[in-house]
């Protein structure tokens, strides 16, 4: 560490900050991390938050019960149904409505989709983290078929406006079935593919091994909630402790490992995505027939409280109602919220190299879709097969310059 | 009745209970016993910090913390009063860490102190020129147009 010179006294040794953010290279999102380091040992963190304070419960006690679930989307894309599940359970819990049985087999569905797609994102971007390029591409490859789907069942690759109190707004046409599962096929053989790659590769075990370690008391201590809990060992998840949309029709495992390392984290999420076809499946094969959302006439006063299973972890919403058509308090909290904050802990005497992996470990949002369509008179220009087509054509004429 | 609910209103006889439905369970308790109420939940009988939850209302000042058993799936939500005169409440950071972020966002947002915080400084606004004493989320907040766009 010092160059084979003498060992550093304790006054030699300085503490000094290096500074991540307050726009995260990687993760492009902003957030700032101050690690304090002795040599190249962690030994403390600051978190700075706030750059992207939007205001949301601010915001949502100006809007009504039917304008909230699309307010709250909007927080994450990457979570863009968890949120509005959540708020539209706190709203059903609070006006003490049930919606009916194929609205819940949806929303464990699209929910289920959610956390597959979120998942490959997150396995692509810790490969991109650690050098390993070809799983990002990997993963992000099968992501996109879980995103045709959503295109196909709601219009959108992101933001599907799923949720609305007392239902789902897209019902699933049989017609739409067999592709969902030829989806779903092709995800498994190809997720079950990348979990071998990964998970067998020596060069990724020594690098995750071991490394940002958070025990299972710290686990409980900070209350970090998904598969940053599950990953040290403890045994929670609202989809099975609280039951709510279909989850309790179906069956599925949760994922449970002791060591709560960064490894343990990606095993994690890896080995749920195949939970989640599972799921999906099961509801898809019981789908039951009727009405696919209820009429709610009016929310009483009261308080009700909704949370679900996100990506990440518990979403918990509450919501306090005066018997008005809009909530007078809403309070929103993000899964992130809790397991950033654990970071303070999991940093602490790793290396700095470690660091930034341990601290994108807990999968902290961003949103990411974007995809190019060119209007010309109110007509598309290209379809994708055409962009495709002239990406290809320029490629050759680049091809040909340099020859 | 559940089992920590049955043991709870044995330590805290004084608790007035709402039961919304079977697994949501509103506790109101005097603001002096917050911290021993959720040193029982948490250490005794294991449950987890979901949130808290701090509200302006007409009467005063309500804060929820809402404590999830996942054993059972029940929430117990810890409901306390402070009065608008007298915004006090023993901080809970102190021995949970998991409270340490929302006790110093309530504090910035709604105004309320909690006494004996490690770290009380804001945890929002604290890189911007936000003025101090303005608290957005309380019922007499004043918009102002500039501060809001800028």
């Amino acid at each position: 560490m010092n160059g084979g010179t003498k060992p550093m006294s304790g006054e030699e040794k300085q503490r000094r900050i290096v500074p991540i953010g307050p726009y995260h290279p990687l993760q492009e999102e902003p957030e700032f991390f101050k690690l304090i380091v002795e040599g190249e040992t962690v030994v403390d963190l600051e978190i700075h938050l706030g750059y992207n304070h939007r205001g949301h419960e601010f915001i949502s006690p100006e809007l009504t019960y039917e304008q909230v679930p699309f307010l709250v989307e909007r927080i994450c894309g990457i979570c863009s149904n968890s949120h509005p599940l959540a708020a539209v359970l706190a709203i059903e819990d609070c006006a003490g409505i049930k919606p009916p049985p194929r609205a819940n087999y949806i929303r464990s569905i699209i929910h289920e989709l959610e956390r597959i797609h979120s998942h490959l994102l997150w396995v692509g971007l810790a490969g991109h983290f650690i050098g390993y390029n070809t799983v990002w591409m990997w993963a992000w490859r099968y992501r996109e078929h879980i995103l045709e789907v959503f295109e196909m069942i709601t219009g959108n690759r992101n933001h599907y406006a799923a949720n609305k109190p007392g239902g789902v707004r897209w019902d699933i046409k049989p017609e739409q079935i067999p592709p969902i599962e030829a989806a779903l096929d092709v995800v498994e053989k190809k997720t079950m593919m990348l979990t071998k790659a990964v998970l067998d590769d020596p060069v990724i075990r020594a690098r995750l091994e071991g490394v940002g370690i958070l025990t299972r008391e710290q686990a409980l201590q900070w209350s970090v909630v998904g598969p940053t809990a599950r990953a040290s060992g403890v045994d929670i998840d609202v989809r099975r402790d609280d039951p709510h949309a279909a989850y309790d029709q179906v069956p599925w495992n949760v994922i449970v490992l002791p060591e709560g390392d960064v490894f343990a984290k990606a095993k994690v999420r890896l080995l749920e995505i195949f939970e989640s076809v599972r799921i999906i499946r099961g509801c898809l094969q019981n789908l039951p027939e009727g009405p696919i959302d209820t009429r709610i006439d009016e929310v009483p006063p009261g308080e009700g409280i909704g949370r679900t299973e996100a990506p990440r972890g518990e979403v918990f919403h509450y919501i306090r109602s005066d018997g008005s058509n809009r909530p007078l308090r809403h309070k929103i909290r993000a899964p992130s919220y809790m397991n950033i904050a654990s970071n303070v802990v999991a940093v602490r005497g790793g290396s700095i190299a470690d660091a930034a992996l341990t601290l994108a470990a807990v999968d902290p949002c961003y949103c990411c879709t974007e995809r190019m369509a060119a209007f010309e008179d109110g007509k598309m220009k290209f379809t994708g097969n055409e962009l495709l087509r002239l990406s290809w054509e320029k490629t050759e004429k680049i091809r040909e310059r340099f020859k | 009745m559940s089992e920590s609910l049955k043991l709870f209103l044995e330590r805290f006889p004084d608790t007035k209970v709402f039961e919304k439905n079977p697994r949501r369970l509103y506790l109101t308790i005097p603001r002096e016993k917050l911290t021993a109420a959720a040193k029982f939940l948490h250490e005794e009988r294991g449950m987890r910090l979901s949130i808290a939850t701090g509200i302006d209302t007409r009467h005063g000042f309500e804060v929820l913390y809402h404590f999830s058993e996942d054993t059972t799936g029940i929430i117990y939500t810890v409901k306390v009063f402070a009065p608008k005169d007298d915004p006090r409440i023993e901080a809970q950071g102190g021995w949970f860490p998991a409270a340490q972020w929302i006790e110093r966002e309530m504090h910035e947002l709604l105004g309320i102190d909690f006494v004996g915080h490690p770290n009380p400084a804001p945890l929002l606004t604290s890189d911007t020129d936000w003025e101090q004493g303005r608290y957005p989320l309380r019922r007499d907040y004043e918009r102002r147009n500039e501060a809001h766009e800028r």
